[in-house]
């Protein structure tokens, strides 16, 4: 009967107006309105089962526990070594020590994110704060480019376009609010206020002027075509708060980590979950990809952060310290991946040498918990905004 | 369910005893701890309200009397809590008897009268007209009613410091609580699920994790945090010198960067130097066409929706269609499917194709570039700085000298005026050639029939990473000024002709008398190429799509109609292109203009959703 399912699979992409089993299992419909790809909105959910990793939890469901032994099973028939074997050649990466080059002075209230640009050669970035004002600073000059009031002062998340033209925040007041940069003479507008989610929006990342997808307390992401407003697709299927979402450098798949302890790997394009990562503790509040689009990085409540292999699948190492017992705020990787820059909540953030999993340094300023932190796109300077107010550039 | 309960309390045959007092009044049995605790909570919600003690919603263990809710007040009705009927309310009671409202409620009246005075007019009148309605009731009616309006608004506008039944949280889609029904539509996923993880095609862990090792490796001599920036880092001595040598379109680039083009496809590709680079070796292989077909399915991939269409359908034309001026050579069966799926265009439609012609030039042309003596000539030629080094005085210095870092949008402009200016290096005469129709436009098919192919040393394009979008979205509003700016000036100065951006394509309305440079423009309706050779018009190179017509009355058209033009920079002259008088060809080029503005596919062009021939585009 199963495999009666799977040859129902249509792949023809001229599908139009028809529902379809897909490999997720539930039942969807995609629906293309001709000449317009933006009119309805796709629904998409994936089986929503519980990864293997948790299996243990549930000992008293036969059936999840058979699956967690199937996929258990596929993937270590897979290892053949582990990144410990892997690198025991290689040394460690000498102490990596780095100094606050730069300290942007001007927000009011806790910085809760920020985002670098996407362009190598501007040094431009958007912080958001609690004081209700979104600024795009000039990182060299330390100078604010624009200061864009809020109109909802609540704000937990923001995102810089890659062509430079917009900005985006949202956060409890459950829309991600687009502003144009570029608008004419010189003032900054609201040109999209994106409603629909039913929870507080925790994380939102441009894949072009044209569309954003957004992570929500709800337990969904959601694809969004800006010009008109409307969902384009419904990713479903976490069963906690979707705590932040990654972009893969190709731009055809996006990971979400969230509260139900596990992070999934969507296809944007398909618009199915491809993989579930579980082994977390707690609640995963940041997530990101290896710069080579093959591997991934979560941070978690519960300490640690993990690295997860995509193409063979499965959790690859753990970066934890007996001596840290806060949670993971955020993340970034170094350019070449080698480092790993951790913000954490006892005020500090850590770097790690990716992979042989060893704390090669620390950036110690902030006098409260650092809430964000990114790596330029030169990979050149790295930025941590904190809930002291300050965002410094450390290099 | 609540209801139903009630309903049954109210049946005078089997339900709660009630005597009536003066009025309508029952009282609730309170015997039991559970049912008091049921009965708590229909208080709370505002099915049964206490009548001495009406501000607290809380059943009490006496003989306390109570009344049910009329069913027009149960929050099952699910109406909106309106704040405007909660005015009406509180001015009702005003007239009744001034300074009757709580303190509470006072602050509230205050409150929405300043909120909604646009509409306190109306209010007052609804107030108003509900007191006199009242007032014409039986004593014993209104009295009742009074007190279920006023226990209704306590449910819904609870006094300060009790705490609201009415307080709920998230709406989430999933409720993490609820057991999962074991339906046989659950049983068929987890089989599906599990036949899924079974199949994951999966790579084997040596493999990946070797993969990623050796990314480390291979970028770690790039990675500032580890290694040294060459001349110096700039975020450490503020000299920028660094991100000046490595400007997205700098003449000679780094060492650095060259060797980052050896590292993958990708990094070439992504790298506007690197790509102009490997687009010139192309040309000279004949193979230009695919870079060009890879970068307009990028365009469309990232441009804006109202777009779609028509880019697509100008990919068909130029790049698939049978004898299209730029045809691509890929495999029948992708042919196929993308010609089925170009019927309805979205995004992706171009997914497949895009994704062989990527592998194709990947596996092919790559591999023959990094050997070519173009590339190791531009190996030999790269840049490798000296390291700085600097005395703190010269620190200080430079740290004075501070300049702000470039926003991306004039990032862009730059990037236009500079190819621009690369493109005008052009000899006058190539122009004339131009205005003849060729069947295959040398110059971007990369077959050259000119003994001249210096035309264009880097051909004025779009660059834009898979990162970007769509320059032509990104740049439609705002340099619209500044491009009728350069518009008006041009029509000023007269003098040098091959100067002259040919914007004539778009000019459709504008009905000029006959000139030699608007004959060349009008000729050259395909060549909008040469509207990126204009050093003048700066918004012109590549983006087309935003090009006004000559004139001092040009009609500001919406622009996404235009980006059918932009395709016209690497295409052939159309067949319908031919040296007319100018005034037909305006007609001519209103007739396109308009069935272009309506529909899908213009009439005069075969397109796989017109009335299909079998033959068409069939690989």
């Amino acid at each position: 009967m199963a495999a009666d399912s799977l040859s129902r699979l249509s792949k023809d992409p001229c599908e139009n107006a028809a529902s379809f089993m897909k490999p997720s299992g539930r039942q969807t419909s995609a629906r293309w309105s001709h000449g317009s790809e933006c009119k309805l909105c796709r629904f998409i959910t994936d089986t929503g089962f519980i990864p293997s990793s948790l299996i243990s939890l549930h000992p008293s469901n036969p059936h999840l526990f058979l699956i967690g032994a199937v996929e258990r099973a596929a993937r270590k028939a897979v290892q053949d070594t582990t990144l410990q074997e892997a690198v025991a050649s290689i040394t460690v990466v000498g102490r990596v020590q780095m100094k606050t080059r730069k300290t942007l002075r001007g927000h009011l209230a806790k910085i809760y994110a920020m985002h670098w640009g996407a362009d190598a050669n501007s040094k431009l970035c958007v912080s958001a704060s609690q004081d209700g004002k979104l600024i795009v600073w000039d990182s060299i000059t330390t100078n604010k480019v624009n200061a864009i009031p809020l109109k909802s002062s609540w704000v937990m998340t923001c995102a810089y376009a890659p062509s430079g033209n917009l900005v985006a925040c949202g956060g409890l007041d459950n829309m991600c609010s687009i502003y144009n940069l570029k608008g004419k003479d010189g003032n900054v507008k609201v040109m999209r206020e994106l409603a629909a989610h039913t929870g507080y929006l925790s994380c939102c990342r441009f894949l072009s002027d044209s569309e954003i997808i957004t992570s929500s307390g709800d337990c969904t992401c959601v694809l969004w075509d800006i010009e008109t407003g409307t969902q384009k697709t419904i990713f479903a299927g976490h069963q906690g708060d979707c705590m932040s979402l990654a972009v893969s450098p190709d731009f055809n798949f996006f990971i979400s980590g969230a509260c139900d302890f596990t992070a999934k790997l969507w296809d944007i394009r398909e618009g199915q979950c491809r993989q579930t990562f579980g082994g977390h503790e707690s609640d995963i509040n940041a997530i990101g990809f290896f710069p080579n689009g093959n591997a991934v990085i979560t941070g978690s409540d519960d300490a640690t952060c993990k690295l997860y292999d995509l193409r063979a699948d499965q959790e690859l190492i753990t970066y934890q310290d007996s001596g840290i017992m806060c949670g993971v705020t955020s993340l970034a990787p170094s350019l070449s991946g080698r480092l790993l820059l951790a913000g954490y909540d006892d005020f500090n953030v850590n770097i790690w040498d990716a992979l042989k999993s060893e704390r090669v340094g620390v950036l110690a300023g902030h006098d409260n918990r650092v809430s964000c932190i990114g790596v330029s796109a030169d990979g050149m300077a790295c930025c941590t905004g904190s809930w002291d107010s300050f965002l410094k550039i450390w290099n | 369910q609540a209801e139903k309960v009630m309903l049954e309390m109210q049946d005078p045959k089997t339900g709660v005893k009630s005597q009536p007092q003066r009025l309508v009044i029952t009282t609730i049995p309170h015997a039991i701890t559970e049912a008091r605790n049921f009965g708590s909570m229909l208080v709370a919600l505002g099915y049964i309200y206490p009548l001495q003690d009406h501000k607290r919603l809380v059943i009490k263990p006496d003989a306390s009397l109570y009344r049910f809710q009329t069913p027009y007040f149960w929050p099952t009705q699910q109406w909106p809590v309106e704040d405007t009927d909660y005015a009406i309310y509180l001015a009702k009671r005003n007239i009744r008897k001034k300074g009757i409202l709580e303190l509470h409620e006072q602050e509230q009246y205050n409150r929405l009268h300043k909120w909604m005075n646009h509409k306190w007019d109306f209010i007052v009148m609804q107030a108003k007209e509900q007191y006199r309605a009242a007032k014409e009731r039986k004593k014993p009616d209104r009295v009742v009613f009074e007190c279920q309006e006023r226990a209704y608004w306590v449910v819904h506008r609870p006094p300060p410091g009790t705490v609201s039944a009415m307080d709920y949280g998230l709406d989430r889609r999933i409720d993490p609580n609820t057991e999962e029904t074991k339906t046989p539509d659950f049983y068929e996923r987890m089989m599906i699920f599990t036949q899924q993880s079974i199949m994951r095609p999966r790579v084997k862990s040596s493999v990946s994790i070797g993969a990623m090792v050796k990314y480390c490796a291979t970028y770690s001599s790039h990675d500032p945090f580890l290694s040294k920036c060459l001349p110096s880092n700039p975020w450490l001595t503020d000299d920028v010198t660094y991100w000046t040598l490595n400007m997205p379109n700098v003449e000679i680039p780094t060492a650095m960067r060259v060797e980052r083009w050896t590292f993958s496809f990708g990094e070439l590709l992504s790298d506007p130097r690197g790509r102009n680079d490997f687009r010139l070796f192309l040309k000279k292989e004949f193979s230009g066409e695919n870079l060009a077909f890879w970068e307009s399915c990028e365009d469309l991939k990232w441009g804006t929706a109202a777009t779609m269409g028509e880019k697509a359908e100008q990919i068909y034309k130029t790049f698939l269609a049978r004898g299209a001026p730029r045809w691509i050579n890929i495999d029948g069966k992708t042919m196929e499917i993308t010609l089925k799926s170009l019927k309805h265009p979205h995004r992706y439609v171009l997914d497949a194709a895009q994704t062989h012609i990527y592998m194709l030039m990947k596996k092919d042309s790559y591999g023959r570039y990094m050997k070519s003596p173009v590339f190791k000539d531009t190996l030999k030629k790269a840049i490798c700085p000296d390291e700085h080094k600097f005395t703190d005085a010269q620190l200080e210095q430079n740290a004075k000298n501070r300049r702000p870092s470039l926003s991306p949008i004039v990032l862009r402009q730059l990037e236009q005026e500079q190819k621009a200016k690369m493109a005008a290096n052009v000899d006058i005469t190539q122009l004339c050639r131009f205005t003849t129709p060729v069947p295959h436009l040398a110059v971007y098919s990369g077959i050259s029939d000119f003994p001249s192919a210096n035309a264009s040393p880097s051909l004025p394009f779009l660059t834009h990473t898979p990162a970007c979008p769509s320059p032509i979205s990104v740049a439609l509003d705002s340099t619209s000024a500044s491009e009728r700016r350069a518009e008006a000036t041009e029509g000023e100065a007269e003098g040098n002709p091959a100067a002259r951006a040919p914007v004539g394509g778009n000019a459709s309305r504008s009905r000029m008398a006959l000139s030699l440079r608007r004959l060349l423009k009008r000729g050259c309706t395909p060549s909008n190429m040469f509207a990126s050779l204009s050093p003048k018009c700066h918004s012109a190179a590549g983006t087309s799509s935003r090009i006004q017509p000559i004139g001092p009355d040009q009609p500001s058209q919406a622009p996404p109609r235009r980006i059918a033009n932009f395709f016209q920079i690497k295409v052939d002259i159309p067949p319908e292109c031919r040296i007319y008088p100018i005034e037909s060809e305006d007609e001519d080029e209103e007739n396109r203009a308009a069935s272009r503005g309506g529909g899908v596919g213009a009439k005069e062009i075969i397109c796989p959703w017109e009335s299909l021939t079998p033959q068409n585009g069939t690989g």
